[in-house]
């Protein structure tokens, strides 16, 4: 059983903030538990994601879905491609449980995203609920609260 | 022919109705700031445009703020139990008396800036050092009265409307036929109630707001513009070998990949004064996995056959003139919120089958976020399409943007209910009308 330290496990949401801004999205999906849920909720300090409207709750399915449109022929809204960035603080790992193999981190960022002429910037907090699996790490659920959730938005096209 | 604008002089009547003809419009509605100022001051305040929904002020003194057209609101609980829409402006400088998007005034207004007080209908209750306005024959002034009072408001199921102008057309002879959609979407709940579900998805669109409203009922540009995700999910089903049950997607997303032979069969139904909807025989919502212990729950209530009847109606889009869309079948409205001739915000609502399994709600939910929100895939392209009109717009290589799929040889007549081909283009047409109607109605007539 592996055993995991803080070092590991923040290197890990180092990681997989990289993998975002580089693209290489194959490899951010395959991070993923098959039941995890992308989760960025719509108001301020939601406490549900079915019964009122998120911005996203992301089964595997449709995150499988958005990562294969973005490189799509006939994707409009990606013609020029969207980038990103996401600058992170350190997390703070709220849970280490090696034990039950299962992790919770805290992480503020600001991410920003630009295509033509526009340059959007979100200030966020991500807590990612991670698992061991087979001696890895994997994302069990994602959960992405916008500072200025309850604001007016363009589009957001990648995932901050 | 073209219609050129000229910077100085002052529109008259003639000059709007140019811009609409039977099977064209010109660029400048939705372009042209002057245009867009007739709009504000003449359109929105002669027509019915939706304000909030009653559960979001269920309580004396509970309030929101909102928009018709340019002018700020306030719709609030007044304590005879109905509800108000109030001129968010304070009649002394003009500081807006309610701040918050949403909260509770307790039993009367308090404007933040001088303390004068009104009461939930707006009536001026005092003002501090009053001795101040002595023989200053304040009270002739039309300020005394307190916080001004919309036009006119109706309450219709739930739905709050109002009417900026004094007077006009009545909410029957403006709606009429039309609110068999909103009735069909509050029948749905087995208490025959709806209420509010949490707080809207705000959208900003760098577009004029009638291309947002002429989208809800463009059947030929799904299959087209969301092939990229309509057209992947079905896709990524297939590669998966088409599981059962279907994921959520496929169910929310894959319609609008159906074929234009869909669309076509499905129908477009008008009604007078710039109302319509898709969807008259069937719709992109028609095949939704059912919940169970719902159709018992409308049985319960209306019996088989009468639930049946609400059921069966599949209704897609309908278009309340001018700027909100309604989706009885998954209770959804749109409300398209013109902000400049080239900005506009979009605020999607969902709404509670009261005494309905949470299922439905959670289904919603789920509509609301994949389809609505600024992280939609599908919205995505739905806004490209608009913004880059927009822009193209700006070309000076044609002036005229076409309505004219399926117009008939004969000059239309909006003033009967028609049901026709679910690809036509005249709902655009009858709200083109409408607009017509109601813009120069209250405004100056040249001598021509």
């Amino acid at each position: 059983m592996t055993d995991f330290t803080r070092d590991e496990i923040i290197d890990f949401i180092y990681a997989e903030a990289r993998m975002l801004d580089e693209g290489r999205y194959d490899e951010w999906l395959a991070l993923w538990l098959d039941d995890g849920h992308y989760w960025m909720p719509l108001d301020y300090k939601q406490d549900d994601p079915h019964l009122t409207t998120s911005l996203l709750y992301e089964d595997m399915f449709m995150l499988k879905l958005r990562v294969r449109r973005l490189k799509g022929a006939r994707t409009y809204s990606q013609k020029p491609k969207s980038r990103c960035s996401h600058v992170i603080q350190r997390p703070f790992v709220d849970l280490l449980d090696n034990e039950a193999g299962r992790y919770q981190t805290n992480t503020a960022m600001h991410y920003v995203e630009t295509r033509l002429d526009d340059q959007m910037l979100l200030a966020l907090t991500a807590t990612h609920d991670l698992a061991r699996v087979d001696g890895a790490l994997r994302i069990a659920g994602k959960r992405v609260d916008l500072l200025n959730c309850d604001a007016a938005f363009g589009n957001i096209q990648l995932l901050p | 022919m073209t219609v050129q604008m000229q910077a100085k002089k002052a529109f008259d009547a003639q000059d709007i109705e140019r811009l609409v003809q039977d099977h064209q419009v010109h660029r400048d509605v939705y372009t042209s700031q002057d245009v867009y100022a007739l709009e504000m001051q003449h359109l929105f305040a002669n027509v019915w445009v939706f304000v909030g929904h009653d559960s979001q002020t269920p309580k004396h003194g509970d309030y929101f703020t909102t928009q018709i057209g340019s002018q700020p609101v306030i719709q609030v609980r007044h304590s005879d139990g109905a509800i108000k829409v109030l001129h968010n402006r304070c009649p002394h400088k003009g500081t807006k008396i309610a701040i918050d998007r949403h909260g509770n005034t307790g039993t009367f207004f308090r404007c933040p800036y001088h303390a004068w007080s009104f009461e939930t209908d707006g009536r001026l209750k005092a003002v501090p050092l009053d001795s101040g306005y002595a023989d200053t024959s304040f009270e002739t002034t039309e300020n005394a009265n307190g916080i001004k009072p919309v036009g006119a408001v109706r309450n219709y199921r739930g739905f709050i409307f109002a009417r900026l102008a004094d007077s006009g057309i009545s909410f029957e002879d403006f709606f009429g036929d039309s609110l068999s959609s909103i009735d069909n979407m509050v029948d749905r709940s087995p208490e025959g109630r709806l209420e509010v579900a949490g707080p809207p998805l705000r959208y900003m669109h760098k577009c004029n707001w009638k291309m947002l409203v002429e989208n809800q009922t463009d059947t030929c540009h799904p299959m087209v513009a969301h092939q990229s995700s309509a057209g992947t999910a079905v896709r990524i089903w297939e590669e998966l070998g088409n599981p059962e049950p279907r994921p959520p997607a496929m169910q929310i997303i894959a319609p609008f990949m159906s074929p234009y032979e869909f669309f076509e069969k499905m129908g477009i139904r008008t009604w007078p004064n710039g109302h319509g909807h898709t969807g008259v025989s069937h719709s992109i919502h028609s095949d939704y996995d059912s919940i169970p212990g719902y159709f018992e729950a409308m049985c319960a209530t209306y019996g088989e056959t009468g639930a049946k009847a609400i059921l069966d109606e599949n209704r897609h889009n309908t278009i309340y003139f001018p700027n909100i869309m309604v989706k009885g079948p998954i209770q959804q409205l749109r409300n398209f919120i013109p902000l400049g001739p080239d900005k506009t915000l979009v605020e999607s609502y969902i709404y509670r089958l009261v005494g309905a399994p949470d299922e439905l709600l959670a289904r919603t939910a789920m509509y609301n976020r994949m389809i609505n929100a600024p992280t939609s895939i599908v919205g995505h392209d739905d806004l490209e399409m608009y913004e880059r009109a927009q822009e193209g717009l700006l070309s000076d290589g044609l002036e005229w943007v076409n309505l004219q799929r399926l117009h008939p040889s004969a000059p239309e007549d909006f003033s009967q209910e028609a049901v026709e081909n679910g690809t036509t283009e005249r709902q655009m047409r009858n709200q083109f009308d409408a607009w017509k109607t109601f813009m120069t109605s209250t405004m100056p007539r040249g001598a021509s």
